[in-house]
């Protein structure tokens, strides 16, 4: 109880995404925000280990894609005779991603730095291959086209509709908002805590007797599994699973959110995510020149200021708090 | 898998006298690009993820250079200085800046001049596959080496190729520049005590990185069909070649690019689809046993 009062802000942006829809069902709406949310889980995911615990994964997009052809796949070849098909896939999506993500971790994280991070990059380029090469399970380079069926969901002997954007919004806005609160009471924890030592000085942890390899691995493993979730959301979303998820340009997407944002603030990556995908349906017209853009912006970060958003913001909140004492 | 038609070609020294030949040619490309990325590596210590991207330009600027001048021992003389030209402005006016940030930075901008490098290639040569034809004096007839058809030109790169790896090692070996090149990378604050201009070395570094990529990226185009995201798959090789072979190691990376070759020949024609497959475990496996690399003597 404490721990939600003490994180009001993540109860007001609830109270909003559940009431806005309401008063104005907008589907335009709908879909951007969800949208929005799903990157943002992807986002805050990825930063549990670029910002926490130091650790830089470029291959998170091949946990993505587990998860969006874990739930596309199943319900397509389930369709319906499962009475809770969408949740039970979701978790697939998230059980699936989380033993990949043991597997990747456990051979990346023997390497350090840079080599770790080139190493997460081979391995999604491996299920990238496999996702293209294995055409008759996953569509190929064409993706899982047709559509996924989405079975409707008993809710106290009610069937909801999934099909409607509007209770598939409000899936995507208690699974997405229930992993932000998860997350965030591992980065208050101890736990939390020992992934921050980590970034700021593995050698000294490794003398105080912690292993900071099973650190690495178990952070790991929990941002695969909802990096997963928000792949499987996604596939939801877009009623389809591509190979653009396992893509590496698709992990641009989340570092880039979590550099504008703000990498050292939990909400940091979710604010980054409502710029960037705002930015991007913005610039939708402008397709052709998305990674330029992108692209200079991110060396203009990275020149001027190296700082997100609210990394700004919380250095500026610090200071002033010194100044009134 | 399709293990028939490789026991069929192990049987015929013809057949294995070709897939050693096409070996060769992948290893040659993936040598000049993944060496230059070591040595940017080991001196400056910055994983250049956009060297695909020099590599990809090194390609399109001999397109150019042939479309304009019909010239292509023109463009292997230009071209690899463009490339070269482009990594010293990279370097100078935006690499520099992140020397001894953390990990993150350096990766991130490198990674954004791939977004913003494939764009600018969409934008100035468009979308579609170039291709460069195979340069006039190489276009005679193939020579028959024991019922093996050997095409001019990829006799060409193997002789060049062996050129290129016996200069580079001695280069750094031999040559007072590379002992210079050894000194930045082992010690750069002493280097500086003696008078050296290690920014200069850096740069200088950075620009025969860049130059190898681009050499890579020449040699390339009569072979394969040039499109902006050519580079993204010779970075990864490239990468697991120098985790393989041990950063900074020249000869490691060449008997690491030159397995990756002959894996990848051999291993098409018995695993058709899954011939990288090999190479991935390959390094899995060295990572287990020897993190250093396989040739490599530090610890990652």
């Amino acid at each position: 109880m404490k721990f939600i009062l003490s994180n009001t802000w993540l109860l007001f942006l609830t109270a909003f995404l559940v009431v806005f829809p309401l008063a104005f069902p907008l589907l335009s709406f709908v879909n951007i925000v969800s949208e929005m949310l799903i990157m943002a889980l992807f986002a805050v995911s990825l930063n549990l280990l670029i910002g926490y615990t130091g650790i830089i994964s470029f291959g998170h997009a091949a946990f993505f894609a587990v998860g969006s052809y874990t739930v596309g796949i199943m319900l397509q070849k389930l369709s319906g005779s499962l009475p809770l098909a969408i949740p039970s896939v979701l978790l697939c999506a998230m059980i699936f991603s989380g033993i990949a993500a043991l597997v990747i971790g456990y051979f990346c994280t023997r390497l350090t730095a840079i080599y770790f991070s080139f190493l997460t990059l081979a391995f999604s380029q491996i299920v990238y291959a496999v996702i293209i090469k294995w055409a008759s399970f996953t569509g190929g380079d064409q993706g899982l086209i047709g559509g996924i069926p989405k079975p409707p969901l008993p809710f106290f002997g009610f069937p909801i509709d999934m099909t409607s954007p509007f209770s598939l919004y409000y899936l995507n806005v208690i699974l997405t908002i229930l992993s932000f609160f998860f997350l965030k009471i591992i980065t208050d924890s101890p736990f939390g805590w020992i992934l921050r030592s980590i970034r700021d000085n593995p050698e000294r942890i490794n003398f105080l007797g912690i292993n900071v390899k099973r650190y690495q691995i178990i952070v790991f493993i929990i941002s695969g599994v909802f990096t997963g979730l928000a792949g499987g959301l996604m596939a939801l979303h877009l009623s389809g699973s591509y190979p653009d998820h396992a893509y590496w340009a698709k992990n641009a997407e989340p570092i880039f959110m979590i550099m504008v944002g703000g990498l050292r603030i939990f909400a940091g990556p979710i604010l980054g995510s409502v710029i960037v995908t705002e930015l991007s349906a913005y610039l939708s017209s402008y397709i052709q020149m998305r990674g330029l853009i992108f692209g200079g912006i991110l060396v203009l970060l990275l020149m001027i200021s190296r700082e997100g958003i609210l990394d700004v913001l919380a250095a500026r909140w610090k200071a002033i708090k010194k100044a009134n004492l | 898998m399709d293990l028939a038609s490789l026991f069929n070609c192990l049987a015929s020294p013809g057949c294995i006298l070709g897939q050693v030949i096409g070996a060769l040619i992948i290893a040659m490309v993936l040598f000049l690009v993944a060496s230059g990325l070591s040595l940017i590596l080991g001196v400056l210590g910055v994983m250049n993820f956009a060297h695909g991207c020099l590599y990809m330009l090194g390609a399109y600027y001999t397109y150019t250079v042939v479309a304009h001048f019909g010239n292509f021992g023109l463009a292997l003389l230009l071209a690899p200085i463009g490339v070269g030209i482009t990594g010293v402005i990279l370097e100078r006016f935006f690499i520099k800046r992140v020397y001894g940030l953390p990990d993150l930075y350096q990766l991130l901008l490198t990674y954004a001049f791939i977004l913003v490098l494939d764009d600018m290639a969409k934008l100035i040569w468009g979308i579609f596959d170039l291709s460069v034809p195979v340069p006039g004096w190489f276009r005679r007839p193939p020579i028959d080496i024991m019922g093996t058809l050997v095409p001019f030109y990829y006799l060409f790169i193997m002789l060049a190729g062996a050129a290129l790896v016996l200069g580079i090692w001695f280069f750094l070996a031999k040559t007072k520049f590379g002992k210079i090149i050894n000194a930045a990378a082992t010690d750069p604050e002493m280097l500086m005590c003696v008078g050296m201009n290690v920014p200069l070395v850096y740069t200088s570094v950075f620009a025969l990185g860049s130059v190898l990529a681009g050499l890579g990226g020449v040699i390339a185009s009569p072979l394969r069909s040039i499109v902006p995201e050519m580079g993204n798959s010779i970075i990864i090789e490239s990468f697991i070649i120098v985790v393989i072979g041990g950063m900074g190691n020249i000869i490691g990376t060449f008997l690491v690019a030159l397995l990756f070759g002959l894996m990848r020949s051999f291993g098409i024609l018995g695993f058709p689809f899954f011939e990288l497959a090999f190479i991935y475990i390959l390094m899995a496996v060295v990572l287990i046993i020897r993190p250093s690399g396989l040739f490599g003597r530090a610890t990652v």
